[in-house]
């Protein structure tokens, strides 16, 4: 998941579709995110490269729709609905996850042992 | 009897004088590598002949006291030349010590400046007085200019009189090899500016009897301001053009390695050669030649190599390379392990040395809890039962001293500094410190680490004597990528020449108003 400056970035992605919940009076997804342009990257405990400054899964909450579907902590959310997520700052991509009008929420994440298990199954 | 059989090892220690033997053993014990000296035949006799004992008194067995402190000649038999004979001349010189003209050297320089600075003070005088003297009645009289200059002569006379005294009398405290330069230059300078004015005068004046005395006067004074000006001009070269610094030398002494960086200006090599040799006797520790080598038992483990026997006598030749080279291949197939030797005979070395170090503080801790300093308001006897004796100095050392005479031994011997300081300097040493109120640390800093040379010198005004060897000529300036060495009996200084960098300064202007910072984020929002 090192990406090159001016390189395309490539993945091996998985698609996970949530539908939100109605939680009181928000629509709520189930996990929190950490990352963005403009947060300090070398915190993040989930990264490989410590100056990968994307959006991350930092927590799923327990039951909630993003475990249902299949999320899982330290994933790295590459795109939402269409959109991309590895050059936002931190609010930009809360924004784009908590629109009032979408009720479902097609994301594009990555992790390790994705990359791992396509190697394997190619092998 | 017969003399001569016992002596057939020894004739070429017979043939030569007391001295040279001495001066012989003494190069000799400083080359030889092994500390039992077992190198040396004359050890191992034991037939003495009556009268005459093979060893002198200097010579002993396994003693590595560095006579060089003791040397006493300052005659610079050596040139800049690098040669073998040079230690004999050095031997020789050494005979005739007590002989040579040394205050005649040292003195030479400063007794022709006298001579000159002397001419040429009086040369004005003579130049007003003269006329005065020889054709008065002649003279036009001369009215308030005169006077003026009359006191600016008088003044500027007694600065140059000053000035010459101390740029020229001063004797120098080192022997150069070769002429100093400049100040030659500068004293020529000034015996050609005196015999010219000389001449004109001669010419101008004592002749035609010249009967305006203010020219004169003005001539005179015109003298003293060209000597005004050479003698800037010796300040400068003398002692301000060596102070801005221009290159860096690097002195590494030859034996142990130990090395220091200088900064100096523009010098010629035997001037940066004296003032090397200054920084030397106060920075450099001092060298110990007990501390040099490692031990025997760790590099002739190698030695013990494979026997090699030759059956037959052909081709003698042949099989001695053959020997060699199969010795050397399986030297080299053979695990090494003298280094791990060496890592643990110097941890084991250290350990020693730290708890020798360790009992001699608390020795010494101890002796000085043993007296205290008596206040002037106290009465001398506390008390008729426990009368006090009051001890001066010298006394409370020699008291104290015994409880630690011990391990203050053991510890010297360890760091092998026992020749350096004998009971006497450290009894010394001791009422030293108690007069001036040290502590037991303050007191030990002297034996704790290795100090600077100048420390352990015996007093003595012959002065030491050193060679300077180099292949370019001594009084050439410093140039970039010299290397001159200054040489003694037993080790060297080398020094390298290094230009410092040019400096390219620039600037940068911080606005105070310009620091601002922000905190790193690291938030987490959930969705």
């Amino acid at each position: 998941m090192s990406f090159i400056p001016g390189q395309p970035v490539t993945a091996v992605v998985q698609r996970i579709e949530i539908r939100k919940l109605q939680h009181g009076e928000h629509l709520i997804l189930g996990f929190s995110i950490g990352g963005g342009i403009d947060q300090d990257p070398g915190q993040n405990p989930f990264s490989e490269d410590k100056s990968d400054k994307g959006i991350y899964v930092t927590r799923v909450t327990p039951g909630g729709p993003a475990e249902v579907a299949g999320l899982m902590m330290g994933d790295k959310v590459m795109q939402v609905n269409g959109w991309d997520m590895t050059m936002v700052t931190h609010d930009q991509a809360r924004k784009r996850l908590t629109k009032k009008d979408e009720d479902i929420v097609r994301l594009l994440v990555t992790r390790k042992s994705l990359e791992q298990a396509v190697r394997h199954s190619m092998m | 009897m017969d003399n001569e059989s016992q002596y057939s090892g020894y004739s070429y220690k017979s043939s030569h004088s007391r001295n040279s033997r001495k001066h012989r053993d003494r190069r000799d014990r400083h080359r030889s590598k092994s500390r039992d000296g077992s190198s040396r035949g004359d050890k191992s006799v034991t037939i003495h002949a009556p009268g005459e004992p093979l060893l002198d008194t200097e010579s002993t067995r396994g003693d590595d006291r560095d006579d060089n402190w003791g040397e006493t000649t300052t005659v610079q038999t050596g040139t800049s030349e690098h040669s073998v004979s040079n230690e004999d001349l050095t031997r020789v010189s050494k005979e005739l010590e007590e002989s040579s003209p040394l205050e005649c050297r040292r003195f030479l320089g400063p007794g022709l400046g006298a001579v000159l600075g002397l001419f040429a003070l009086v040369t004005p005088l003579a130049f007003l007085a003269l006329p005065q003297l020889l054709w008065r009645e002649a003279l036009e009289p001369c009215g308030t200019p005169c006077e003026g200059l009359y006191v600016s002569l008088a003044f500027k006379l007694l600065v140059l009189l000053i000035s010459t005294w101390a740029l020229f009398l001063r004797p120098p405290r080192a022997t150069l090899p070769r002429f100093y330069v400049f100040r030659c230059l500068l004293l020529a300078l000034v015996f050609l500016f005196v015999a010219s004015y000389w001449l004109f005068y001669g010419v101008r004046v004592l002749e035609p009897r010249e009967r305006d005395y203010r020219g004169i006067v003005g001539y005179a004074a015109s003298l003293v301001d060209a000597l005004l000006f050479i003698q800037y001009l010796a300040l400068v070269l003398l002692e301000v053009r060596h102070l801005q610094p221009a290159f860096c030398l690097k002195v590494v002494r030859t034996t142990d390695g130990a090395s220091r960086f200088y900064n100096v200006g523009h010098l010629s090599i035997q001037r940066a050669a004296v003032w090397v040799l200054d920084q030397y006797y106060s920075d450099f520790p001092v060298y110990n030649p007990a501390l040099l080598n490692l031990p025997k038992s760790i590099l002739s483990k190698k030695s013990s190599g494979f026997k090699v026997y030759t059956l037959g006598e052909e081709n003698n030749t042949n099989n001695s390379t053959g020997q060699s080279r199969a010795m050397i291949a399986a030297a080299a197939r053979r695990r090494d392990n003298s280094h791990n030797e060496y890592y643990y005979e110097e941890a084991e070395m250290e350990r020693r040395v730290r708890k020798r170090k360790a009992r001699l503080l608390v020795a010494v801790e101890e002796a000085f809890t043993h007296i205290k300093r008596l206040q002037d308001d106290e009465p001398a006897a506390s008390s008729p039962k426990h009368p006090r004796e009051v001890m001066d100095p010298r006394e409370a050392a020699q008291a104290i001293f015994a409880p630690m005479a011990r391990a203050m031994q053991k510890y010297l011997r360890t760091t092998r500094q026992q020749p350096y300081h004998s009971m006497e300097s450290i009894i010394n040493h001791l009422q030293f410190c108690i007069t001036h109120n040290m502590t037991p640390k303050a007191f030990l800093e002297r034996y704790l680490s290795p100090g600077p040379t100048l420390q352990y010198q015996r007093e003595n005004t012959m002065g030491r004597q050193w060679t300077l060897v180099s292949e370019e000529p001594v009084t050439s300036a410093l140039s970039k990528g010299l290397v001159f060495s200054l040489r003694r009996l037993d080790f060297s200084l080398v020094v390298t020449v290094t230009p410092l960098p040019f400096l390219h300064l620039g600037e940068e202007f911080i606005d105070p108003k310009s620091h601002k910072f922000v905190m790193r984020l690291q938030s987490e929002t959930s969705v």
